[in-house]
């Protein structure tokens, strides 16, 4: 078996990989949906429906696509400098943890103000969190795999700790939960009905500058450069060590953003089961927008409906919502191997 | 088999080992064909081959390393005691002594090397390969290696012997086959061979000059004085002396890993940790910091296009501005770039550097070698540098681009350009440079006008012979 570049890849092929990648796993999840015993269409049309079929499950699919839109931009900027940020888990709790901090009234400013400071905190919280991690990569060439996964770990502790000890909300009738962001705070809703809250506004608006950033700027051109051929790039004069430095406060800063979001904008205040994993997800949701920062929107709305849809859809056909998960990852490793096969061809040779 | 670098001594012994298929022709061992392409034929034929850079295990033991692969992964039973003993007697009949239960990452260079060799003799090579043997070997091991390798003739086995130096294909082998340039052009009795007869089949005739034009040499550009980079290793610098004028193209020859790559890297802003001066135009170079190097007037060709030239998987005009980017030509309010300026200038380059492409946007990794070194070239002459680091300019390109790549230099030595040519190709420094220099273990010879050393001379001092041509490899070639 031979594996061989293709000499030129058509922008169809490139984008359309991630579709067949969808469809194929929905075909391999097929088989587990008729294993236990329900009817596949019906399990099919469930989820979708429970995701997009009505105004609150548009409006759920909506709400728990935000944070997955902050970590999957996260991600995709790192990645892109081959710089491999496991720990969006960590730096979003790192944002909760700063929104908390600030904005349980330690300082009050009017909303316009509040809101924006929040944000801005929540985003130095999770570069400096990062900044462990990407200068011991840069100056001791310590792996950053490991460091970013093991710190989330860390920070889930120190969370652990805070809202159990010290920042434990003493109205709270004894659960493990912070006091409440104040009014000020507090990101505002969009529509009068349903949780969809101002998150959505500034996820949007960071993907949009994301991708002008990595497109038409010098600091997008070198995080591309290095990500690519750092030797290259260390040649015709990039600081291949400031630009990964760069490019880890961005992420980071990223994914504290979906702390304050989830702390200011959804749940009100910070408790330990604030992110069930949207770290982890946002790496699936970077590789299935190819770490395109536009296309980190629409993949992030579509794992966030197959969540959404597969809590419905379990709920009438009896199946597990673990289904949700396995779509997901089936969905991950279709992805990684449809974007391999539109760039090379296999070909059988005795 | 004798070659320069590059001759295409390595390539051909990988076809015959079969890492590389050949387009055409035909292998044959003892009258029969070699299936082409696989490596486990040309084992099983009895070929072995002892690589330039070792495979080997560093945490597994001798006799694990030399057993792997040769047990079929199916097999519940690992018989030791019987390749112990197979491997006690190759030891004992060759002379190759080594510990077998010691772990290779335990072991020197010499002794990793007996490994390698015991590892071909293990799986009944009769055939040997040893590719550059002695690069990495001191000159007493590379003698013993000479002894065990005479004593392993004499006992039926045949051995191919690549390397470069003369001294020790003349030391070593029965008949020597001189390859340059991809072809063989001699096949000769080594008791029948001088040194000088193999020297000019290796280099080639020395090509008359006939493209220089005489010009005279003009200020003065580059000096380069005293320039050091540490106290050992043959790659750092030893207070180098060098200076460039206006309409001179200077050329550095040399085995690669002698410095030149180190001295490029100094000349490039790669590197900054030197004692001494570089002073470009009369001024200090911007030591580590290529950009402000390049702004000053240098043009940089570097060594390997694919790791350092060019970032294959970015379009073509962004590679053209990779060392100009943060200027204000290129890029407005200090950080968004002007893609419309930068693809109108890329538009120009590739017309004016023939870079035959799609366009600006095209991929660079979709050029061909010789494109990607137009490219090269449009990024590093375009802004007619007075100061040109040319590192290997033309190794790997076919002929066309070769002549395309010499008039650009030359070119830019009648505009008025200082050239510095680091090359391994000796016909080429002949060609091109008004004056050569030598460089061995870090030290560079007097650069004097091109012709006022013989090849022979020249090769000599490559092989770290002084400046005089007087021998002082002492121990290595008496005796043989």
């Amino acid at each position: 078996m031979v594996i061989e570049p293709r000499e030129s890849v058509s922008v169809w092929r490139a984008g359309l990989a991630p579709v067949w990648a969808i469809l194929a796993s929905l075909i391999i999840c097929a088989a587990l949906i008729s294993w236990a015993g329900a009817s596949i269409p019906k399990a099919y049309f469930l989820l979708f429906k429970g995701a997009f079929g009505s105004a609150f499950a548009l409006n759920e699919t909506l709400t728990r696509s935000i944070p997955l839109i902050f970590t999957g931009l996260a991600v995709s900027v790192a990645f892109r400098a081959k710089f491999y940020n496991i720990g969006a888990e960590g730096q979003l709790y790192a944002g909760a943890l700063a929104a908390t901090f600030f904005g349980t009234g330690l300082i009050t400013l009017p909303p316009v103000l509040m809101v924006p400071f929040l944000v801005v905190m929540g985003a130095l919280a999770g570069g400096a969190l990062l900044l462990i991690p990407v200068l011991l990569k840069t100056h001791m060439k310590v792996d950053e795999v490991v460091t970013t996964l093991l710190l989330n770990f860390v920070v889930l502790l120190v969370v652990s700790y805070l809202i159990e000890g010290p920042w434990k909300d003493p109205a709270s009738l004894g659960w493990p939960q912070a006091a409440s962001i104040i009014d000020e705070g507090v990101l505002p809703t969009l529509l009068a009905k349903g949780r969809l809250h101002f998150g959505l506004i500034i996820a949007l608006f960071m993907a949009v500058i994301i991708w002008l950033m990595m497109r038409f700027t010098v600091q997008g051109y070198e995080i591309r450069a290095v990500g690519h051929n750092a030797r290259a790039a260390a040649f015709s004069g990039i600081n291949v060590n400031r630009t990964v430095i760069m490019t880890a406060m961005v992420s980071g800063g990223l994914a504290g953003i979906a702390g304050v979001s989830e702390t200011a904008g959804l749940k009100g205040y910070l408790t330990l089961d604030l992110s069930p994993g949207f770290g982890y997800t946002g790496i699936a949701v970077a590789m299935l927008a190819q770490l395109n920062p536009l296309a980190v929107v629409p993949a992030a709305i579509f794992l966030s409906a197959v969540y959404v849809g597969a809590d419905a859809m379990s709920r009438a056909v009896n199946i597990p919502t673990y289904i949700a998960d396995v779509l997901v990852g089936v969905s991950i490793l279709a992805v990684l191997c449809s974007v391999m096969l539109s760039q090379y061809r296999i070909r059988w040779r005795a | 088999m004798l070659g320069e670098n590059g001759a295409g001594k390595t390539t051909l012994m990988n076809i015959l080992f079969g890492h590389y298929q050949a387009d055409e022709g035909d292998i044959l061992v003892d009258g029969e064909m070699l299936p082409p392409g696989s490596t486990q034929a040309a084992i099983s034929a009895g070929i072995g081959m002892v690589h330039q850079h070792f495979t080997l295990a560093d945490n597994l033991s001798v006799l694990e390393n030399i057993t792997l692969g040769t047990e079929s992964m199916w097999s519940w039973h690992h018989d030791q005691a019987s390749s112990r003993q197979k491997l006690a007697g190759l030891i004992r009949d060759y002379g190759l002594v080594v510990d077998p239960d010691v772990l290779v990452a335990d072991l020197s260079v010499g002794e990793r090397q007996r490994v390698e060799i015991l590892k071909a003799l293990y799986r009944d090579a009769r055939i040997l390969i040893l590719d550059e043997p002695t690069a990495v070997l001191t000159p007493q091991e590379s003698e013993r290696l000479f002894a065990t390798l005479k004593s392993m003739t004499a006992k039926g086995l045949a051995i191919i012997f690549i390397s470069h130096k003369l001294h020790e294909i003349l030391a070593v082998s029965n008949r020597i086959a001189v390859l340059r340039r991809g072809a063989i052009v001699g096949t000769l009795e080594t008791a029948a061979s001088t040194r000088e007869q193999l020297a000019e089949l290796m280099v080639g005739r020395i090509v008359t000059r006939p493209r220089l034009s005489a010009v005279k040499p003009g200020e003065r550009v580059l000096e380069i004085s005293d320039v050091s980079t540490g106290a050992t290793g043959a790659a750092e610098l030893k207070n180098i002396d060098l200076v460039l004028h206006q309409h001179e193209i200077v050329g550095i020859a040399g085995v690669a890993g002698n410095g030149q790559g180190t001295l490029a890297d100094i000349l490039s802003g790669l590197r900054k940790d030197f004692s001494g001066s570089v002073l470009l135009n009369g001024k200090m170079l911007d030591a580590g910091n290529p950009r402000a190097i390049v702004a000053s007037g240098v043009g940089r060709i570097p060594e390997d296009r694919h790791a350092r030239g060019v970032v294959a998987d970015m379009d073509i005009w962004e590679n053209l501005i990779s060392e100009d980017i943060r200027s204000d030509a290129m890029c407005r309010a200090g950080f968004i770039i002007d893609g419309n300026r930068a693809r109108a200038r890329a538009e120009t380059q590739i017309k004016q550097f023939d870079v035959r492409c799609k366009g600006p946007n095209a991929q660079t990794r979709l050029l061909s070698g010789g494109n990607m070194q137009k490219l090269i070239l449009a990024r590093a002459l375009s802004n007619s540098p007075s100061f040109i680091l040319a590192n290997q300019p033309v190794r790997g390109l076919d002929e066309g681009a070769i002549a395309y790549v010499q008039e650009q230099l030359l070119e830019a030595r009648k505009r008025g350009a200082a050239i510095l040519l680091i090359s391994e190709d000796l016909d080429e420094l002949m060609a091109l440079t008004d004056r050569l220099a030598v460089m061995s273990h870090g030290r560079l010879s007097s650069a004097l006008p091109t012709g006022e050393r013989s090849i022979a001379e020249i090769g000599l001092m490559m092989a770290g012979h002084d400046d005089r041509g007087e021998a002082n490899m002492g121990s290595l070639t008496n005796g043989h």
